[in-house]
């Protein structure tokens, strides 16, 4: 194997791993339920994809051929990951889950765990 | 005609299955294409009754271009939540937005519940019962929070109202 | 090189998956903790991945897959049951 096809597997498994972290500290530190449903979802499903990434690379250079179920996997984690984040956060509102002191436009909270349309003076509230 | 239309209920969803189970055993070989292709029949037949009838995608050009502004979306995504995660947590700023929808259908809906919820700093928390609004959680508000209502509106709804030709 | 890479990526995911283990321990609330084991199933798939390339086969796929679709069908089942948990309103 060359120097470049490690080096490339390398800073890819390493960025992925690095995202992995970061979403997990985020996860750990952020201070609310909605906010912490940001970093999960998001950064580590990049980190996902990098390690995959990184994973395919090298794959492809022990076997010779391309092996796609890696990105399968990535390809499920994509679809999927938005419908966990989606149902926890209803989950969250319909537990009526503490949000954080400064959180903006918290009537919103109530219509939407009654599915309701906002309400009309709520809506002049937001303007101001 | 008619036999086809019976044999093959949903014929996307068929070569979907087809593709995915050739994907998985990463083969082309001629016993798992057969053995797919059975599957591909048999497994749309039995599932045919619990569907729920959508609109279906009129521009697969448009939806391979949504995907990849998406997928670009997805990377700025993540660098500015790690870049928010890293620093001060003084700065985040979080906050709820209702987005009036302008879509008819669920699966447009979910299509657009899914991009927000992959792109920068929004999260989808819930849809309105009339289906007219899409509760958003926003995790680094702008002042002004007609910004993002704008930002969803025109960078994704316009497109998948395009693709989905609602 | 491609050995002390992998060797500190795997650091990097167990730390992770420490933080995780922690935020499920101490999560003030349940919703809390189904994120946390949702995010867990993930660096798990990670783990596995990257113990695949340690080793040089392709085998783990399989169970990185299987991981992948358990976790997402087990943290979906976890929250519809607390939509449904109270309907006391």
């Amino acid at each position: 194997m060359s120097f470049a096809v490690e080096l490339t597997i390398s800073v890819l498994l390493l960025i992925g791993g690095l995202f992995v972290l970061v979403g997990s500290v985020g996860l750990l530190r952020l201070q609310d339920l909605y906010v912490r449903l940001h970093a999960p979802t998001k950064a580590t499903t990049l980190g996902l994809g990098g390690i995959l990434i990184g994973s395919m690379v090298y794959m492809f250079h022990l076997q010779g051929h391309v092996s796609i179920n890696e990105l399968l996997i990535t390809l499920f984690l994509v679809i999927t990951a938005p419908v966990t984040a989606h149902i926890l956060a209803k989950a969250a509102l319909h537990n009526q889950v503490d949000t954080m002191e400064r959180t903006r436009n918290k009537h919103l909270i109530a219509t939407a765990r009654e599915q309701l349309p906002p309400e009309k003076n709520g809506q002049s509230k937001e303007k101001t | 005609m008619n036999f086809f239309s019976r044999a093959f209920p949903m014929p996307s969803h068929s070569l979907m299955l087809l593709i995915v189970w050739l994907m998985i055993n990463s083969t082309v070989s001629l016993g798992h294409i057969l053995l797919g292709t059975v599957l591909a029949i048999a497994i749309p037949l039995l599932c045919a009754p619990l569907r729920v009838p959508q609109s279906g995608i009129k521009k697969p050009l448009k939806a391979l271009l949504y995907v990849f502004v998406v997928l670009k979306d997805i990377v700025v995504a993540n660098l500015q939540v790690a870049l928010l995660v890293l620093g001060p947590l003084r700065k985040i700023k979080p906050g709820f937005v209702a987005v009036p929808l302008d879509l008819p259908d669920t699966l447009p809906i979910t299509v657009l519940a899914s991009t927000v919820t992959m792109t920068p700093g929004t999260v989808s928390a819930d849809v309105s019962k009339d289906q007219k609004w899409l509760y958003v959680h926003v995790l680094d508000m702008p002042d002004n929070e007609q910004e993002v209502i704008d930002l969803i509106k025109n960078r994704y709804e316009s497109r998948i109202k395009e693709i989905f030709e609602c | 090189m491609l050995d002390i890479s992998v060797i500190l990526v795997a650091i990097m995911l167990c730390i992770a998956l420490v933080f995780n283990l922690w935020r499920l321990l101490i999560g003030p609330h349940i919703v809390d903790r189904i994120l946390a084991l949702d995010t867990m199933y993930i660096n798990s798939i990670a783990l596995i991945l990257l113990y695949g390339i340690y080793n040089r086969t392709p085998l783990y796929f399989e169970a990185a897959l299987l991981i992948a679709m358990l976790g997402f069908v087990s943290s979906v089942a976890f929250g519809k049951y607390l939509l449904r948990g109270d309907i006391i309103e």
